[in-house]
């Protein structure tokens, strides 16, 4: 990733929301706060359980957000993309990461170091205002995700998705992205991408290049027709 | 030859599909994503996760095995 596609730090940092309604002289001091680090693709930035050390901005690329679970299943919670930042929880609150980040892409990161961030705090309540209003709003997304992830519901809406889309092998079916399918099941595209892995582990569709294969009908009409 | 499907009227530029495709077959021309040409696509479809405006997807066809 070139130097240059990296968004410029005095300009990410005035189109921040943490940093709304503060001076260019408070944004130049804060400036001097930031370190940079860069990661290559598929590079782990933090991991679960681990004590936090900075809040992170993003100046290019892409870093994605996910727990896993103990049987080794990846839940993505997030995307985060130019401008947005991550691993606040822990920063603000103190402990261990509750998530992982890895880069999706080349990543250039800004970084805050915690005790920068709490002095910050305690010297411009600006800034802690406009923190609370980031966490009131990431708070309404994790509800939304946990009223999408009433997972056996989903599925059984994927799977019916499935099923009524399928082409008999003489007339081809609909083709359908997973946004399609996200969209048509009022859920997120993570989920339904979740939902065809789980499919597909269970043997009742295999994914072949641009093609899903339903494997067993009977099976995955029993998955649709079940409810809560 | 398997690609995806681009709408540029909705690409904004950022470049995040190019850099998440793990076959290099994207590229930014103009500021507008274009398949690279004779790179076979996985249909991986991270190119979609990533696209925040929609411009770029990999619709599947559902058969019957």
């Amino acid at each position: 990733m070139k130097h240059s596609d990296a968004i410029p730090r005095l300009e990410l940092l005035a189109d921040s929301a943490y940093f709304t309604g503060l001076g260019s002289t408070e944004l130049e001091a804060i400036d001097r706060l930031l370190f940079e680090k860069r990661y290559r693709r598929d590079e782990i930035i933090v991991s679960e359980g681990q004590a936090a050390a900075a809040l992170y901005f993003i100046a290019a690329g892409a870093v994605k957000i996910f727990k896993t679970s103990a049987d080794g299943k990846e839940q993505i919670l997030s995307i985060v993309r130019p401008r947005e930042a991550f691993n606040e929880v822990p920063v603000f609150n103190g402990g261990i990461n509750p998530t992982s980040a890895q880069a999706m892409t080349p990543v250039v990161l800004y970084g805050l170091d915690r005790n920068d961030v709490h002095t910050i705090l305690r010297t411009r309540p600006q800034v802690a205002l406009n923190v609370i209003g980031i966490m009131a709003q990431r708070l309404r997304h994790m509800v939304s995700l946990v009223e999408e992830l009433s997972f056996k519901r989903v599925i059984s809406r994927v799977a019916g998705i499935l099923l009524d889309y399928a082409g008999d092998g003489v007339a081809p079916g609909t083709r359908l992205t997973q946004r399609d399918m996200a969209a048509m099941a009022g859920t997120a595209r993570e989920v339904v991408a979740r939902s065809l892995k789980t499919l597909e582990d269970d043997g009742l569709i295999y994914l072949d290049k641009q093609r899903i294969v339903i494997s067993d009908k009977g099976a995955l009409q029993q998955v649709a027709g079940q409810v809560l | 030859m398997l690609i995806p499907h681009i709408e540029p009227d909705k690409c904004n530029g950022c470049g995040l599909c190019v850099g998440v495709c793990r076959c290099n077959g994207l590229m930014l021309v103009h500021g507008v994503v274009v398949i690279v040409a004779g790179v076979e696509c996985d249909w991986c479809a991270q190119c979609e996760a990533v696209c925040v405006s929609g411009a770029i997807t990999c619709p599947f066809e559902i058969v019957f095995g």
